[in-house]
């Protein structure tokens, strides 16, 4: 038993974690638990991106969330047709609060469109093909839109329906980009495998569609920023601020054209590496577009990822320019810090989603004074944890393989390496890395705990030991962790807050765990009659 | 404009569905199997339908929804859940400890063709699941039917795999109450309560889905038809189904079974539907309504007298769920009100009749369609607008668009709080419907008044 008077030993908690589990599921999961040690000699091996056990409560989704609801949801010109039955389509209608802005009243936006062949038992029966290009004609001749992406669920991949001959059939008879997507729910082991689809076939059939140049110096792409709650909103405007022109976000408030013309900009900047990393890949392979990581979400983290950008373009009117930003938001910033920390010092938090969140949200806990004591991925991959060195020692295994792996080669016309050896050599030598990302891990404390896929047995067990101060997850697992009396933040749709991101999204992120950690409510919930049950009182009613 | 490329002009469509009115059969499943006390819901399929199916009722109903799932990767798929599900049975019940697995099939396991009965027993053979212990399951392709179906199979399922006859008649009641939320069931067993009729509701998600804030979390909450209050259906003295769409196929199939007869009534929403209900249960439980239950009436008539000419020829347009959409349609109806554009995603013949039945004096030329869409819906507003839109959280789009006053109702509310909390049913759900309807109009008028008819007493 875990003595609660000292603080949890995690070997301990580890322990208590996995008693339960009959021995194969505690195999199995004490891979995927790890006490963290951060220096990349003696950090543990985590497991990762391996299937769920069937019957645990999970917080995982799957591929089809992955691919449509992840990468192709936030955009708004790409008219999207899930082939299947009506569920999937319906369940990631607006639910992810991706927020776009078309330029025009008048402009296209289909987001708060849900378009489904709401396949019938004939259509499993006999085939759905004839249906889906039927709805894909049906969808021209109402939306006229530029391009029709379609989206397979489940029972496509089983029945057999070739998505791709109905994209093609129906691109050449409608004369614009109809492509389709083979991210049937049961493909991977979670969303992850949906990221990469959508982005194979975003590589192949969007990125590079239009070469008209932009006459910026500084051009980037920002990959990985889907604009929940307004996120990308931020960065857009700070980018400009900074002289920056951002070509295209992938995908937040993000837009076809945008994706076609993506391949002019001459740096990519990765926010969530998890969903994203291989459209930087591939770019950089086609186009010869170099990738850092960047991170947008903390106030010091914001402001090292714009140096980090200035520094790549070696241009000293864009560096003062940064600094000039980063010295007028940091005041704003050290403004409400201050006086947040002074309440949140010392207080506990965890983090259980996403592939990327879980360790980009540890710098603004970091910031206010909060120790996080937990962390761990929804879907993430070794890499994510362990950083990219890792890689070459990552097994592939069957759920992996069957997704598919471009082989990228260099564009004949278009490659053109936005930098020399020499000056990449010239950057390294400065500190500065290329295509690295050094994991959450290298982050996290000493001693702290790294659990992949988090069951709900899990967190419950994990609340009832540390009880952190706040506990950040998705809708699934909110309410039940509020029900134990400790503030859930949903850090997939912000609950409803955001946005977090840069030196705004800072302050108010700050300002938001301070409401949460510090709100009267979790004293009320015994009534006082329970607080005190003897009764005192010399005057009873007989 | 949110839906700006909503052309007025009506193209019938035959393959492409545009902002559904309805979902996918198993997170009706899992609602009704949530009104099972100590019962896990458990999906079997890939991962992401159950997520997606717990989010939807997490967001609907603001509380934890747990289910688990047989997670399919590709191997699965092709070769078969068996292996999942058994691992699952036997997971579950070292882990979680439920009394009863309520397992639902997914598109995916109905395509590849599993046999749950099979592999259930099949887990019994291998020692998974303990004695006293049970694993119910209820077939659910999502290509067939709506959310509705779903629920209605797993109410239905309860009956298939518990009810028995022992022989001697109990002195009870049973009553189905559709999906309908933990308030509405709340509010049937006050009623029934007040009339000293004892019952047997099922399912039941009052003090499942509706839980006080505690400090702890109960996987699974005290709330929920008991199995012993399940096997005894059987004995009951008569069922009475509300909604026919939902309740219905299980009342038939406890008549089938058991002997018990049963009256399928529409959902006790608006006056009448309530007033049936309320007769009904006098006439079958051989009680008298008590005045507490005729003054709760009155003042609901009281109440639509007071207000009568806000609602007298208000046009209004609705979408949502068969069996709420029939007894809506009654109750405005019954305000005086007309609604001429009606959409259901489920689909049925038999909810375009009624439908029609209902409107042929008010509303002869009534646009209604079952397995239509919300797309549908707002293309006829455009060309004939309304004064009131009724549906759920997505009509807001449509509301915004086109400028009308909206009454949430129906599944999913993602957007609000009150209806877990506050009936629809019933005199006193009635009551708040009313009071809804009055402030979208109410708050519309002073939102629009001119200065000079801007008034305080209304
Ligand atoms: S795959 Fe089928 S069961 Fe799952 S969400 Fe989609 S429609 Fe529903
Ligand atoms: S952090 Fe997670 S939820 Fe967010 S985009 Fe990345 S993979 Fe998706």
């Amino acid at each position: 038993m875990i003595d609660k008077a000292r603080f949890p030993v995690p070997a301990e908690v580890k322990e208590e974690l996995i008693k339960k589990y009959p021995s194969k599921v505690a195999r199995k999961r004490t891979k995927q638990i790890v006490i963290n040690h951060p220096d990349p000699e003696s950090m543990p091996e985590i497991g990762a991106n391996v299937r769920t056990v069937p019957g645990i409560i999970t917080q995982r989704g799957c591929t089809y969330a992955g691919c449509k609801g992840v990468v192709l949801g936030p955009t708004r010109d790409i008219l999207n047709i899930t082939h299947g039955p009506i569920g999937c389509g319906f369940y990631s209608w607006l639910t992810r609060r991706n927020q776009t802005r078309p330029p025009e009243e008048t402009d296209e936006n289909f987001m708060t469109y849900c378009f489904s062949t709401d396949m019938q038992e004939d259509d499993i029966v006999f085939g759905g093909e004839k249906k889906l290009k039927q709805a894909v004609q049906e969808a021209f001749d109402i939306f006229h839109p530029k391009a029709i992406g379609i989206f397979s669920t489940c029972p496509v991949g089983l029945i057999g329906d070739d998505v791709h001959a109905v994209a093609r059939e129906m691109k050449e008879k409608l004369g614009i980009n109809v492509f389709g997507f083979s991210c049937e729910g049961y493909k991977g082991v979670s969303q992850s495998a949906g990221h990469h689809i959508a982005n194979n076939q975003l590589f192949k059939h969007v990125i590079g569609n239009d070469d008209t140049p932009h006459p910026e110096k500084f051009k980037i792409n920002l990959l990985g920023e889907y604009n929940i709650g307004g996120d990308a909103f931020v960065l857009e405007d700070l980018l400009e601020r900074c002289g920056i022109k951002l070509v295209a976000t992938f995908s937040g408030n993000s837009s076809y054209d945008a994706f076609a013309n993506s391949h002019t900009a001459d740096l990519n900047a990765i926010m969530c590496h998890r969903s994203i990393n291989y459209v930087a890949e591939m770019m950089e392979e086609k186009y010869g577009i170099p990738w850092i990581k960047v991170n947008f979400i903390g106030a010091e983290s914001s402001a090292k990822s714009l140096r980090k950008i200035a520094a790549y373009f070696e241009d000293a009117e864009l560096m003062e320019r940064v600094e000039q930003v980063i010295a007028e938001e940091m005041a704003k910033v050290e403004e409400v810090r201050s006086e947040i920390r002074s309440r949140c010092e010392g207080k506990t938090a965890m983090l259980f989603v996403g592939g990327s969140r879980a360790h980009h949200y540890q710098d603004l806990f970091r910031e206010i004074g909060m120790k996080v004591v937990a962390a761990g991925y929804e879907f993430a991959h070794r890499d994510d944890y362990e950083g990219r060195r890792v890689l070459p020692n990552i097994k592939v295994d069957a759920d992996s393989r069957n997704i598919e792996q471009l082989t990228v080669e260099p564009d004949p016309e278009r490659y053109r390496p936005r930098k020399t050896e020499a000056e990449r050599q010239r950057l390294k030598e400065q500190g500065f890395e290329f295509s690295d990302y050094e994991g959450m891990m290298s982050e996290m404390e000493r001693e702290s705990l790294v659990i992949d896929d988090i069951s709900h047995y899990e967190s419950e067990k994990l609340i009832e030991i540390y009880k952190p101060a706040v506990f950040c997850a998705g809708i699934k697992e909110k309410y039940a962790v509020q029900k134990m009396g400790v503030p859930c933040k949903q850090l997939h749709s912000y609950d409803y807050g955001g946005p977090y991101a840069g030196f705004e999204g800072a302050i108010n992120f700050y300002k938001e765990i301070d409401r949460l950690v510090n709100s009267k409510i979790w004293g009320y919930i015994q009534a006082p009659w329970q607080k005190n049950p003897e009764i005192t009182a010399t005057y009873a009613v007989k | 404009m949110l839906l700006r490329h909503t052309p007025s002009e009506v193209k019938e469509r035959e393959a492409l569905v545009v902002n559904p009115a309805k979902t996918c059969q198993p997170i009706g499943a899992m609602y009704a199997a949530l009104g099972i006390h100590g019962c896990l819901p458990h999906s079997h399929g890939s991962q992401g339908c159950c997520a997606y199916h717990r989010s939807t009722l997490t967001r609907h109903y603001k509380e934890p929804i747990m289910a688990s799932t047989s997670s399919f990767t590709e191997g699965a798929s092709v070769f078969g859940g068996q292996a999942n599900l058994v691992e699952a049975i036997n997971n579950i019940f070292t882990i979680y400890n439920p009394d009863v697995i309520a397992v639902h099939t997914t598109c995916l396991s109905e395509t590849i063709g599993d046999d749950v009965p099979q592999i259930v027993s099949k887990a019994k053979d291998d020692g998974k699941i303990p004695d006293g212990k049970y694993v119910i399951h209820t077939s659910t392709p999502s290509y067939v039917g709506s959310h509705v179906t779903g629920f209605a199979n797993m109410t239905k399922s309860m009956v298939n795999y518990f009810s028995e006859s022992s022989g001697t008649e109990k002195d009870q009641l049973n009553i189905i109450p559709g999906w309908v939320e933990p308030s509405d069931m709340r509010e049937i067993k006050r009623m029934t309560g007040m009339m000293g009729i004892k019952t047997v509701l099922f399912p039941d998600t009052s003090d499942v889905l509706d839980t006080p804030q505690t400090g702890k979390h109960h996987l699974f909450p005290k709330g929920g038809v008991t199995i012993p209050e399940l096997r005894s259906t059987g004995d009951s003295r008569a069922t009475i189904a509300l909604g026919q769409f939902a309740s219905g196929p299980a009342a038939e199939a406890l008549d089938a079974k058991c002997k018990v007869p049963c009256q399928v009534l529409d959902l006790p929403i608006g006056l009448m539907a309530t007033d049936r209900f309320v007769d009904a249960l006098r006439k079958t439980a051989g009680v008298s309504v008590p005045d507490a239950i005729t003054d709760e009436r009155g003042r609901l008539v009281d109440l639509i007298t007071d207000m009568h000419q806000y609602f007298y020829r208000k046009r209004v347009a609705l979408f949502g769920d068969p069996d709420q959409l029939i007894a809506m349609t009654e109750f405005l109806v019954s305000l005086d009100m007309l609604p001429v554009h009606i959409v259901t995603g489920t689909p049925g013949q038999r909810f375009e009749q009624r439908i029609r039945e209902i409107l042929k004096h008010d509303v002869p030329q009534v646009n209604v369609r079952a397995a239509g869409d919300s797309f549908l819906l707002h293309q006829w507003i455009k060309s004939e607008p309304v004064d009131l839109l009724i549906g759920n959280t997505y009509g807001k789009y449509i509301a915004r668009d086109e400028d009308i006053p909206f009454v949430r109702f129906g599944f999913p509310i993602l957007d609000r709080v009150g209806h877990s909390l506050f009936p629809s049913v019933g005199y006193v759900g009635a009551m708040r419907l009313i009071e809804k309807f009055l402030y979208a109009f109410q708050d519309r008028q002073d939102r629009d008044a001119l200065e000079e008819k801007f008034e305080l007493v209304m």
